[in-house]
């Protein structure tokens, strides 16, 4: 039974929440590279800034989340998305759109967006240091121990607060993106742009303000999967480097341009990624007298060690890509 | 006062001058066809009357005030409806979002307008919660047609709305074109079904190589043995 648990613990959980997290980062990717046709690179660091944003008006107001009884970084999470929503408006405004409208190709704006992503790891070094830092400020992270009820399971299913936090806040934000995106004339109108940009101009669509609402939405969920990934483990300098490559895989492979196609994708890298660094020795000890006595279990058994989980990505994207080259949902071919 | 009046219109694509100074005049009442060979620059004549090319010489006069190289979205506000020659559906989206979008500008008329364009193209009713681009060619372009009138323009711009059509569903576009005019709006198409759209125009363009050669009633040109020897097919 503890195997079991060890399993829930390690593939269940850690896969939901990474998935979570990509498909996070994914969905604001396909939404900026739908409506504007470019491979936004910076996008992960517009989760770092997020965080540590949430992390600089925690420590202004340390202790305030008890007055509702929450986690005070998740108080004050929306200050966190609105600056990072602000901040993804006005790297648009100075970048993007002079680039836009001047009418480059958009590998030059993807070029354009790896500087962004220079400039801003270097100045939230700049700002916050390059050491890691924790969420809560004079208080402690909430960690569930559930108890099986089975006599053999004396492990407990551990999980955190954060991960709960997100996992929640992933399927309501899933939620709330498919009706805004299907019931609200803004949201139609962002699809319309993404089908065809030139006929939402013709049409009188406002562009400029679908625009504007992409990045809002990109920026808040960005900000929101930065600040749970940083609770639960800690906020580093380099977490987007980190994620970049995962959220980028994720995007692709379930179709790019898709919001839907990005919530599988980024399910499909999180669960690879944690079950090929899982020990699968610990499930197969239970069941060792199935095997031949001269099998021997080594004490380690997993696909790749952690230290190169970031091949998996890689490997899941080569894989999709040749069996269906434009991604899991038919996306756009960038 | 012509609703449209375009004077020697010159523009085209990044610096090349496709359009060499074409002139064209537009009524409330009228139907205008513009015919001509390919890659005359039909196209982009429609085109830099609404914006989507840059004009670089001569004036596009809308109810006498200049809306030379105004922004399309301003156009749809000043009662101008755009159909363009391809991709003029939002294919993933459903019939009647299509519609909903084309009234993007004014959102508190849009569920007396669907009923309206409804009843004009009652086939498109029926699919109206499908993708508009699992369409039959016919009906997207009634979706296209449905889509630039939810915002009850004035005046509507139509690049060939007949292409790749069967000669049944040919009239029928027609006949609805026809129905359009008469309710007040003008018209200003392209068609490559020179006889059958000159015989519903009450002017006729003929356009080669950037400039006009021909210009009269749809029904002179009809006649006319020079245009029927060179552009109508005898
Ligand atoms: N987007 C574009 N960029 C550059 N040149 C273009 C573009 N579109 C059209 N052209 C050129 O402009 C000229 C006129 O094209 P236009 O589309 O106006 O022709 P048309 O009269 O509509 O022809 P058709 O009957 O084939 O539709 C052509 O020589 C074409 O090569
Ligand atoms: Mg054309």
């Amino acid at each position: 039974m503890n195997e079991l648990v060890f399993f829930i613990n390690n593939v269940v959980i850690s896969g939901t929440v990474a998935g979570s997290i990509y498909a996070i980062g994914a969905i604001g990717i396909t939404l900026v590279f739908s409506i504007m046709r470019f491979a936004h690179f910076a996008h992960a660091d517009l989760m770092t800034f997020g965080a540590l944003m949430v992390l600089m008006f925690t420590s202004l107001f340390p202790g305030s989340g008890a007055l509702l009884g929450i986690p005070t970084p998740l108080l004050m999470l929306p200050l966190g998305m609105a600056m990072t929503a602000f901040l993804a408006i006005g790297i648009d405004r100075t970048f993007y759109k002079p680039m836009r409208e001047h009418g480059v190709k958009p590998i030059v704006i993807v070029i354009a967006s790896l500087g962004v992503t220079l400039m801003l790891q270097g100045l939230i070094r700049l700002f916050a240091g390059t050491g890691s830092r924790s969420m809560y400020v004079g208080e402690s992270k909430g960690i569930y121990r559930l108890e099986l009820p089975f006599e053999l399971a004396s492990r407990p299913i551990v999980i955190t607060e954060p991960q709960i936090t997100l996992i929640l806040f992933t399927l309501v934000a899933v939620i709330g993106l498919h009706l805004f995106m299907h019931r609200t004339r803004t949201g139609k109108a962002m699809r319309a742009m993404s089908d065809n940009p030139d006929l939402a101009r013709v049409s009188g669509i406002n562009t400029d303000k679908v625009v504007m609402v992409t990045w809002i939405l990109a920026g808040c969920l960005a900000a929101a999967a930065g600040t749970f990934l940083s609770m639960d483990v800690s906020l580093t300098p380099d977490l987007s480097f980190h994620l970049l490559l995962p959220i980028f895989a994720a995007a692709i492979v379930g179709g790019v341009g898709h919001p839907y196609g990005a919530i599988a994708g980024g399910f499909l890298v999180g669960f690879a990624e944690t079950l090929s660094v899982f020990n699968w020795a610990v499930l197969l000890r239970p069941i060792r007298h199935w095997f031949p006595e001269w099998v021997e279990i080594p004490r380690t058994l997993a696909l790749v060690g952690t230290e190169y989980k970031i091949v998996v990505p890689f490997f899941i994207l080569v894989v999709v890509l040749v069996w269906r080259p434009t991604g899991i949902f038919k996306g756009k071919v960038i | 006062m012509s609703l449209l009046n375009a004077t020697q219109v010159q523009g085209g694509y990044g610096g090349m001058n496709i359009l060499k100074g074409v002139d064209m005049a537009i009524d409330k009442e009228d139907i205008g066809v513009i015919v001509g060979p390919n890659g005359a620059g039909k196209s982009t004549m429609l085109k830099a009357i609404f914006g989507l090319v840059q004009v670089t010489d001569g004036d596009i006069l809308l109810r006498g005030e200049s809306i030379r190289n105004r922004q399309p979205n301003e156009l749809v506000h000043l009662g101008m409806g755009f159909i363009p020659q391809e991709k003029n559906i939002f294919p993933s989206m459903t019939v009647e979002e299509n519609l909903e979008m084309g009234a993007y500008i004014k959102p508190r008329t849009t569920a007396r307008m669907l009923e309206k364009i409804y009843s004009f193209f009652p086939d498109l009713k029926q699919k109206r919660k499908q993708p508009s681009g699992e369409l039959s060619g016919g009906q997207r372009q009634m979706v296209a047609m449905g889509r630039a009138l939810m915002t009850e323009p004035t005046l509507l711009l139509l690049d060939e709305p007949t292409a790749g059509l069967s000669p049944l569903y040919m009239q029928e576009i027609f006949d609805r074109i026809v129905e359009i005019n008469k309710a007040g709006v003008g018209i200003l198409m392209v068609e490559q079904n020179a006889k059958q759209a000159l015989a519903i125009a009450t002017k006729g363009f003929v356009l080669a190589s950037g400039q006009n050669l021909f210009t009269d009633t749809g029904e002179k040109l009809l006649n006319d043995p020079d245009v029927a020897k060179s552009f109508l097919g005898g």
